[in-house]
């Protein structure tokens, strides 16, 4: 009797904790396990989007891999991406963060200036650039011939135009730099004296001291860079096509990456594959290759973060 | 069964019977079974967006309406070939029973994933034979291996414009008729600035706008494909003609790297400061809809009208163009799609229509008794577009199984051999032929 009351208190409680996790459960269910076995599905799949889908084996895998021409250049721009362009956010927030902690006077002002490009909305940003970095009638080769510097071909160049595409993610570096500035103002004085005290330099003060206390955040701003990196699909796409100057019109079709496959990422072929060449197989054949990746990143980072945050945090 | 173990297989029972039901979206009406004599609302999606545009749609719809009192059209412009590929899977009483697109290059995968219905049951219940009502490369490029599932609405002619002024000044009396007297007078027009130009005869980069491959192709008449669906890139000795000749234009005219970096400079295909509005280029390739583009920018110069030139053996071919244009087809979710027949027969076949139409947008009309009505008003330089349209030599792209993924594959081969990434012509072909090759068997 009493085994019958504690199975039924168990269960009840069983019950009574499923549904306050019922809303995650839902939203887990419908928004990830589902699309996600949905696309393992659909990856051994014939599917256009009209036919019902016919089983198709390791077809799409295979042309994913051994003949789509896009594949492995956009997955070389995409990790290039990742690790030039997330590498060189955090440092350059980081810095921008150091120094605007630092200002005594103004820092208000400069903060509102770092913080107001990563307002404006991404395909405005992009084409704003791509006119600022045009080599033929922007300013930035203006003034750059003007000083003797030999002008780059910046996004009609396929050696500049991922550098551009950074410097376009750099000018964007508000977001990271209003984390790093609440982390830094964060860390306890007193740790600074003492590190003083014990005569600690500049450069050992930020090592042993700023470093050890930020490094949860800067592990954050490292995954969420990565993740955003992997997903980067718009500033590559417009700059390409404002700088090619291809503009679909009657009869034609413009296929990404100009110039010459170098702004190609994964997520353009994504939407490239099922939306315009309704080929949904390969399409989510690409969608898993990226999910796999943002794993395998995110879990070597997380591993790593053992040497990088501290006991204790 | 432990409980842990229960829970897992009953979440993996749940996904399996979700999978089992998700293939089931956009699913193809088969048959037409609504009467277009009762009462209805058809919802029409086309992508013009200019206001004069719009105007002449609803004029065009206003006529049919008048036609077909009981039959009402709900218009939605503006549409992009992406939200109407959506809707076309999606269906509902929101998606369009009547679509139109700017990409006939698309025709192929309409046809063969059934996403539109094949019009040739309709046409020939109306007693239309399409192949004595449209031109011929318009015939050709609304179908898709017998699959019939759009019509022509209106066409487009790629031809020369040229810059009178400009040739007299260079002593040039006569617009260019082959390629080799086209690569004269583009050097003769040719005024090198500096490291740059004060003006370019022509841009002859791929990047350039309208100088894309399938249109310089459209002038050397290539194949593409042979009977067996197979490409012919690399053994059709047009396709490398219409390369090589690209090629040396570029080479000729200063090099890529120097064109590129003059094209930069241009204003953009679709605003006043184009380059042949300024005066930057001396001579443009482009489509029908330029002249008034032109005129309307108020050059200070006379622009002259031609065909485009054609390899110099088959000078005897001389006005032929490459043919393009807007496409309509019935959705195959349509639940109306005899009502929406009844809407693209006229748009697509009433001459009164199709002249109405072509006389408001300055589109080339897309019926042979169209091309020929006197209602037609045009300026006189059009008639050069209406003649190549007209022309049984004009070419167009054929239609392919997975849209226009060959002429993708062909221009990026194009983009390598111009800037010379790619110097073997001859491998480049074949490689380009055998990815055109995989890429079609992909979409089967």
């Amino acid at each position: 009797m009493s085994t019958v009351t504690l199975a039924s208190k168990r269960r009840r409680a069983a019950l009574r904790t499923a549904a306050f996790m019922s809303p995650w459960l839902i939203g887990f269910t419908v928004f990830f396990a589902y699309p996600m076995i949905s696309t393992l599905y659909f990856s051994f799949m014939h599917y256009d989007g009209f036919k019902p889908p016919t089983w198709s084996g390791t077809k799409n895998w295979t042309y994913v891999f051994e003949s789509y021409p896009y594949f492995w250049p956009a997955l070389r721009n995409t990790l290039w991406l990742v690790v030039i362009t997330v590498t060189l956010r955090v440092l350059f927030g980081l810095g921008i963060g150091l120094l605007i902690t630092k200002i005594k006077t103004g820092a208000g002002v400069f903060r509102t200036l770092f913080y107001l490009p990563y307002l404006a909305p991404p395909v405005a940003a992009t084409m704003a650039f791509a006119f600022l970095f045009n080599p033929g009638t922007g300013p930035v080769n203006s003034i750059l011939e003007k000083v003797g510097i030999p002008a780059p071909g910046w996004f009609n160049d396929p050696s500049w135009s991922k550098p551009a595409l950074t410097l376009l993610f750099l000018w964007g570096v508000g977001d990271l730099m209003v984390i790093f500035m609440a982390a830094l103002l964060d860390v306890p004085k007193e740790q600074y004296e003492a590190a003083e005290l014990d005569g600690a330099s500049a450069w050992q003060r930020f090592r042993y001291v700023t470093i050890p206390n930020i490094s949860p955040i800067i592990m954050f701003a490292v995954v969420t860079g990565v993740i955003a990196a992997m997903q980067c699909y718009t500033q590559p796409l417009v700059a390409g096509k404002v700088a090619s100057g291809v503009i679909q019109g009657a009869g034609t079709l413009f296929e990404p990456g100009y110039p010459e496959k170098s702004t190609l990422t994964l997520p353009q072929l994504i939407y490239n594959l099922g939306f315009q060449r309704f080929d949904y197989g390969s399409a989510c054949v690409v969608a898993l290759v990226l999910f796999a990746l943002s794993m395998a990143f995110t879990a070597f980072l997380m591993r790593r973060r053992g040497g990088l945050i501290q006991a204790g945090d | 069964m432990p409980k842990r173990a229960r829970t897992t297989a009953f979440a993996l029972l749940s996904s399996i019977a979700l999978l089992t039901t998700a293939a089931c979206t956009g699913q193809s009406t088969s048959g037409a079974d609504d009467d277009a004599s009762a009462e209805t609302t058809i919802n029409f999606w086309h992508a013009w967006s200019a206001p004069n545009e719009v105007k002449a749609v609803k004029s065009l719809i206003a006529g049919f309406e008048k036609a077909h009192p009981n039959i009402h059209v709900n218009v939605v412009g503006n549409m992009t070939d992406d939200k109407i590929n959506q809707a076309l899977r999606a269906g509902g009483s929101k998606a369009p029973d009547v679509m139109s697109s700017f990409t006939t290059n698309a025709v192929g995968k309409f046809c063969s994933s059934g996403a539109l219905v094949d019009l040739n049951p309709f046409f020939e219940k109306a007693d239309i034979d399409p192949a004595k009502t449209f031109p011929t490369a318009m015939n050709e490029y609304t179908q898709f291996e017998g699959d019939r599932c759009t019509a022509p609405l209106l066409g487009d002619a790629y031809g020369l414009y040229y810059n009178k002024t400009a040739f007299e000044k260079a002593g040039i009396t006569a617009p260019p008729k082959t390629w080799s007297e086209f690569e004269a007078d583009a050097k003769k027009l040719t005024i090198p600035q500096g490291d740059s130009f004060k003006q370019l005869g022509f841009m002859p980069n791929y990047h350039g706008w309208e100088t894309t491959t399938e249109h310089y192709m459209g002038q050397f008449s290539p194949t593409y494909f042979d009977k067996a669906g197979k490409s012919t890139v690399a053994t059709d000795p047009a396709v490398a003609a219409a390369f090589t000749t690209q090629k040396k234009l570029v080479d000729e005219l200063g090099g890529y790297q120097k064109l590129e970096k003059y094209r930069s400079k241009l204003g953009d295909e679709w605003g006043p400061k184009h380059p042949f509005h300024t005066g930057q280029v001396a001579m443009q390739l482009d489509g029908e809809w330029r002249l008034g583009m032109a005129l309307e920018a108020k050059p200070g110069f006379e622009i002259g009208v031609a065909p485009l030139p054609v390899p110099d053996d088959q000078a005897d071919q001389y006005g032929k163009g490459y043919i393009t244009g807007t496409i309509t087809g019935i959705a195959a979710t349509s639940k109306k799609q005899n009502a929406a027949w009844e809407l693209v027969k006229y748009i697509t076949t009433d001459t009164d229509a199709v002249v109405g139409f072509s006389n408001a947008i300055h589109n080339v009309p897309s019926t042979l008794d169209a091309l020929k009505s006197p209602k037609l008003k045009y300026d006189p330089r059009f008639k050069t577009f209406l003649d190549i349209a007209a022309n049984p030599d004009s070419t167009t792209s054929p239609a392919s199984l997975n849209g226009g993924v060959y002429l993708s594959t062909i221009q990026n081969l194009g983009y390598d051999y111009e800037s010379g990434r790619t110097k073997d012509l001859k491998a480049g072909l074949t490689a380009a032929a055998q990815q055109i090759d995989t890429d079609i068997a992909q979409a089967k």
